[in-house]
């Protein structure tokens, strides 16, 4: 059951990666890669990480990629044009991504025997666990990023604001 | 029962087809989309050894997913600004397109 | 003793399709909640001719809605057009899950009256009205149509600003439980009847009027239906559907109104338990506290229903930047005082570990 589950969605996965790197218009590639985030939170569902899952969908799926596409709408942003530069990607986008890819999985698969294996239902991080830490801990840091993200929204309102 | 390198191997897949995406696309949106697709793979990867540590040590252990907490609130401010950027360029050059937004002289 | 696996789904499937039917039953007879009501208000008596009293309009209203021609204009994005509605259907009707609808009554250990038990519940909840807005963004995109874009980009735009109000009003509930699993919300606040209800002994009726207010903008409904009233931007972000495609938004809607009463009277309000404390009119054996806790639910969700018919038929529509003014000037910092002076009144209470 948690094979078939994490295929299906490591599928989706894999699609909705493809579908970005494959499509023309920039609003199917943010589609696809909303359907990339829903499936890493079922991934993250199966590993026992229930607040991160949920945490995933808002911040990511219901917040980040709204954003880009109201930017995508906004800017009313066409299909892409081949131009001279896309072909010379093409020589060192696609080798260079095979060659990671098959380095990475080949030290993973050949060392599959150190990493254990993850049963379902066991070991789940429950959201008090989570804040125990984070707010006992890490406090510090929790209070950083807040002010982080107080500068990242003066910033982003400062740059896209209209010259007058 | 899943080992756990699978899930190393698949996040390994998303990343390397974020970096394909990332040389490849002409738009900027989906060069930054691409970037986006690469903190995710990574973020699969901390939850998958938060799950290894957790086994192997026998009790619960939640400094990965800790991690993917501050990934997540630091890519969100990012996405935030880098978008304000890419409005401001598209102001001062008309076009989304990488080629043609790659010389500082407009 | 944990359950077969197909005993298990067969369970599940039942629920969800009892489920699924009481809501879209629901979602019509809301509709003509709403009909009947505005014309009362209006000193009119509303649909009254088809059935007793009306009761067979919405049947007839649905064969007319399914049975007109399904026009798809030309120029649009045809795979968005046809996906954007039933994502806003999707997830009006996804949330319900989540809802336990009366007590904890086990067959074969397994939930009767309620189908997903989730530790996160009410993030969950959160999360699918945050992926929600795609529904109506896409829909402005795809129609190929100035208005339908600028209509749809405003709803998005308030349905965002409005989703921060109403996640910071509940954290004050959350603080007060512990816990984000509905059903442990609901046990809190079942120990005293009324009084143990977080509106009254829970002091959180701040929270309960920011949430209100921001699910009033939430389900883009009076007085904050600018996106679609039928005088503005030519109706908005649905002006290019017809028939099916548009009863589904609408739909959709009423789904969306159904949820928001049943989670603010779990939250808020005790749920599925007895105004008049656990052991009045709770029933005893497990079929009659079953029946029980649904009718109280039901009572009090037809009372938020009651609620948002009587405001869309008093108040006037706001402008859009009174609007926006309002939710991100007002609503959010009320809601942020809401969690410091809980936060402070559960600092007191509690002892020092």
């Amino acid at each position: 059951m948690h094979l078939a589950l994490f295929i299906i969605f490591g599928a989706f996965c894999i699609a909705g990666a493809l579908n970005l790197l494959l499509q023309r218009h920039p609003i199917n590639s943010a589609l696809s890669l909303i359907v990339v985030m829903t499936s890493l939170a079922v991934l993250y569902l199966l590993l026992g990480a229930e607040f991160l899952a949920v945490a995933q969908v808002i911040v990511y799926s219901g917040a980040i990629m709204v954003l880009f596409t109201f930017v995508i709408m906004l800017l009313n942003a066409g299909k892409e044009e081949r131009t001279h530069g896309s072909k010379m990607a093409y020589v060192a986008g696609f080798p260079g991504a095979a060659i990671l890819v098959c380095l990475l999985t080949f030290i993973f698969l050949s060392h599959k025997g150190d990493f254990a294996k993850a049963r379902l239902g066991e070991y789940l991080v429950t959201t008090s666990d989570l804040s125990q830490v984070l707010f006992t801990k890490l406090l510090l840091p929790f209070e950083v990023t807040s002010v982080l993200i107080l500068i990242a929204i003066l910033g982003a309102v400062a740059l896209a604001r209209k010259e007058h | 029962m899943v080992p756990i390198a699978y899930y190393l191997v698949l996040s390994a897949i998303l990343f390397s087809i974020g970096v394909a995406a990332f040389l490849i696309k002409r738009n900027i949106i989906t060069v930054f989309m691409s970037i986006e697709l690469m903190l995710n793979a990574v973020n699969l990867t901390f939850v998958a050894f938060t799950r290894h540590w957790s086994q192997v040590t026998g009790h619960l252990q939640v400094n990965g997913q800790i991690f993917v907490f501050f990934v997540m609130v630091v890519a969100a401010a990012e996405a935030a600004v880098g978008l304000a950027i890419i409005i401001a360029v598209f102001r001062a050059r008309n076009t989304l397109a990488v080629d043609q937004i790659d010389l500082m002289k407009l | 003793m944990e359950t077969g696996f197909l005993t298990f789904l067969l369970i599940s499937l039942v629920k969800v399709v009892v489920v699924v039917v009481i809501t879209l039953m629901s979602v019509a007879y809301t509709v003509l909640l709403e009909r009947k009501l505005v014309g009362r208000i209006q000193n009119r008596w509303g649909p009254s001719r088809v059935g007793p009293f009306g009761l067979l309009q919405p049947l007839v209203d649905g064969a007319k809605l399914f049975l007109k021609e399904d026009l798809i204009p030309e120029a649009v994005d045809k795979p968005l057009y046809i996906l954007a509605p039933m994502i806003a259907l999707g997830c009006a009707l996804l949330s319900v899950a989540m809802v336990p609808f009366g007590a904890d009554v086990r067959w074969k250990s397994m939930d009767l009256l309620q189908i997903s038990d989730l530790n996160i519940g009410l993030l969950v909840i959160l999360a699918i009205t945050s992926v929600g807005v795609y529904g109506i963004a896409l829909s402005g995109w795809s129609s190929n149509n100035k208005y339908s874009l600028l209509g749809s980009l405003r709803a998005s735009a308030q349905v965002i600003s409005y989703e921060l109000a109403l996640g910071l009003a509940l954290v004050g509930v959350v603080m007060r439980t512990g816990s984000l699993r509905l059903r442990d919300i609901v046990d809190v606040q079942a120990a005293h009847g009324l009084l143990s209800w977080n509106f009254f002994g829970g002091f959180q009726f701040v929270a309960f009027f920011v949430y209100l207010m921001a699910a009033y903008a939430e389900t883009n409904r009076s007085p904050f239906d600018l996106p679609e009233a039928e005088s503005e931007l030519t109706a908005g972000y649905h002006t290019e559907y017809s028939s099916m495609k548009f009863a589904m938004f609408f739909m959709a809607e009423y789904a969306n109104m159904i949820t928001v009463g049943c989670v603010a009277t779990l939250l808020f309000f005790g749920g599925a338990t007895s105004p008049f404390g656990p052991h009045i009119l709770s029933g005893s054996g497990p079929v009659s506290v079953a029946l029980f806790s649904i009718f109280w639910f039901v009572i009090k969700v037809f009372g938020f229903l009651f609620l948002y018919v009587w405001v869309r038929g008093t108040l006037p529509r706001f402008r859009y930047d009174q609007l926006m003014g309002f939710g991100w000037k007002f609503l959010v910092p009320v809601a942020i005082a809401n969690i410091v002076v809980t936060g402070f009144w559960m600092g007191l209470r509690l002892p020092l570990q």
